[in-house]
């Protein structure tokens, strides 16, 4: 797994992503049995300078995925690498994002991997202090 | 030009000249890219092209249409194409160019004498080792040289090297396999001494190849562009060369227009056998090893039950009889497994077995090694300094490493993986020193294949020219 997410990620394979496409389904229909289908898929943003290196956001490759409608309210402010940092540096790090505009519905926020929880908390946070109703998470890989 | 730039000039001729490179890879500040751009000396050029039916990938040649993908860019609303062949040397996208040194040529130094070796050519080696010599002086497109394992190749090459420096010509040695690079890397250094050389391969630190000899792993050639005047293959025959058109691709255009190809191996295979037929490629043979002996013949032998034994991970029984049997029991021990799930399971039941037998004292003299191996390097370094009395292995080993004294015992002869050349290779790893220039060599196998049978064949078809019979 890991090999596949340097390729897909970091080399940036994006032909690569695709083969998520249906487990991504079939988990997001299964999650979403109880639940009305009126969220709203936001992806984990990346910086500026990261996305123009990459080329693409694995996140938004993910959402793009989910059969809902996807939105960009995020953005990311700084531009520190999670994968770099330690469990204590993570979790003491300060709040990367900024919303951009208001918002009134719930949201699924979605991203690749999660391992401390961090920059799913810390988007969750900005979300709900500016008005947001509810927030999901969806993840690929729990590392 | 301004004085700090002409200054710099020549190094960064150095650095430059002959390669493709993506920007991220030159490491200049934007100033002085943007100035050197402007000034025209490094140019544009566009990596990836797109023809009528398909598209070409200008760093690896690549134009299967599966190996390209697209980059969907939702928010410029773009579609951008990459190629997947090259991946691995970092990213080529349809909308970054890659860039050549258009500037005035790198003056190499001229050696006079650089070589430093002092040891004494056989008759076979010298006459071959002419040959090279007067193909670099005359720019001659290719040659070939056909020498058996253990006929020391690399020594031939020394003379046609030190005409190269004289010349002040740039030399690649390039190779298929990484362990080679790392053994030839001492070697040349050793016999080229006041030469820079520098090593190139996957995992090096190395990444900028600006030395005058450079040893590098095919891939690596994939960033140049006619920056050599001489370029030596080594093996040609091995995987992944043979099998990736884009490495022979790449290695084509590394070599000058002018330039000389050399090709060496011990196995050719067919296509190049044919070329030599129909005389539209030189070659030199040398059939003989440079200590004089004979080149140990395989011996073959049945094996019942050899799946059944495998499948358990036990070695089979004529493989423990054979150990009782050995001529010199002070002989290291390679044996080789066709695939890296049996190399594991063997070796782990084998250290019993072996100590039971008295053939090593403790478990810490046995080993296994293959290719994704991380200690690949360290256990292979501890085996020729004979800190290891055993090693198990998969056909990485096969060729290019040199083990003073050994015997070896292929263990499941008859699989796909172990094709006539690899059969030959794996052969010309015993008896290769002056001091014990014999050594066994066993098959075991359950039903003979052709490669076996021709591999057996060729070896002692090599020892008939080779003078003995």
């Amino acid at each position: 797994m890991q090999d596949i997410i340097t390729k897909w990620k970091y080399r940036g394979d994006y032909e690569l992503g695709y083969i998520f496409k249906n487990a991504c389904r079939t988990h997001f229909r299964k999650m979403m049995q109880t639940t009305a289908k009126t969220h709203l898929a936001i992806p984990i943003p990346l910086s500026v300078e990261r996305q123009v290196e990459r080329g693409f956001n694995q996140a938004e490759m993910l959402a793009q995925f989910l059969p809902i409608p996807k939105a960009a309210y995020l953005q990311r402010v700084t531009s520190e690498k999670q994968a770099k940092k330690t469990r204590s540096e993570r979790m003491e790090s300060a709040n990367p994002f900024r919303l951009k505009k208001p918002i009134n519905k719930p949201v699924i926020l979605v991203d690749d991997i999660y391992t401390t929880g961090t920059t799913l908390r810390h988007a969750a946070k900005v979300l709900i202090e500016h008005g947001c109703p509810e927030v999901i998470s969806f993840t690929l890989i729990r590392s | 030009m301004d004085k700090k730039t002409s200054l710099l000039y020549p190094k960064l001729a150095q650095q430059l000249e002959g390669k493709l490179l993506l920007r991220e890879e030159i490491p200049l500040e934007d100033s002085l890219f943007d100035f050197l751009l402007e000034k025209n000396i490094l140019t544009p050029v566009p990596s990836i092209i797109t023809t009528l039916f398909t598209k070409i990938c200008q760093r690896c040649g690549n134009r299967t249409k599966s190996q390209f993908a697209k980059i969907h860019d939702v928010n410029r609303k773009q579609v951008i194409w990459y190629c997947r062949n090259c991946l691995i040397m970092g990213r080529i996208i349809e909308t970054e160019p890659l860039y050549r040194w258009n500037g005035q040529p790198f003056p190499w130094q001229k050696h006079e004498a650089a070589c430093t070796w002092e040891g004494q050519l056989t008759k076979a080696q010298a006459k071959a080792s002419e040959m090279v010599r007067r193909f670099i002086l005359q720019q001659e497109s290719s040659l070939l040289i056909w020498a058996v394992c253990g006929s020391g190749k690399t020594e031939m090459l020394f003379s046609g090297i030190e005409e190269a420096l004289r010349q002040g010509m740039r030399i690649c040695i390039a190779t298929p396999r990484i362990d080679v690079v790392r053994e030839l890397l001492p070697r040349i250094q050793q016999a080229f001494s006041a030469v820079a050389i520098q090593a190139l391969y996957g995992d090096s630190g190395e990444k900028q190849g600006t030395s005058q000899i450079i040893i590098a792993s095919n891939h690596q050639l994939l960033r140049f562009e006619h920056a050599f005047d001489v370029v030596i293959i080594d093996e040609i025959d091995a995987f992944p060369y043979h099998k990736d058109a884009s490495l022979a691709f790449a290695t084509e255009r590394a070599l000058k227009p002018s330039g000389t190809m050399i090709y060496l191996t011990a196995t050719p295979r067919q296509k190049q056998r044919k070329k030599m037929q129909l005389k539209q490629l030189a070659h030199v043979f040398v059939p003989t090893r440079y200590h004089g002996y004979p080149l140990p013949v395989p011996v073959t032998c049945m094996c019942f039950a050899l799946q059944k034994n495998l499948h358990k991970g036990n070695p089979p029984r004529a493989f423990i009889q054979w150990l009782r049997l050995r001529q010199n029991q002070q002989r290291q021990l390679l044996i080789f497994l066709p695939t890296i799930a049996l190399t594991e399971k063997i070796a782990s039941n084998l250290s019993e077995l072996l100590i039971h037998e008295d053939v090593i004292k403790r478990p810490a003299e046995i080993s296994s090694v293959h290719a994704s191996d991380p200690d690949r390097e360290q256990k292979i370094s501890l085996f020729r300094e004979k800190n290891l009395s055993v090693l198990v292995t998969t056909t990485i080993l096969e060729r290019g490493v040199t083990f003073p004294s050994v015997d070896v015992a292929i263990i499941h002869a008859g699989h796909s993986v172990f094709d006539e050349a690899a059969l030959v290779q794996i052969a010309g790893r015993a008896g290769r020193s002056v001091d014990d220039p014999t050594g066994e060599v066993v098959f075991f196998h359950d039903g003979k294949t052709n490669a076996m049978i021709r591999a057996v064949r060729s070896i002692k078809k090599m020892n008939r020219i080779g003078g003995w019979l």
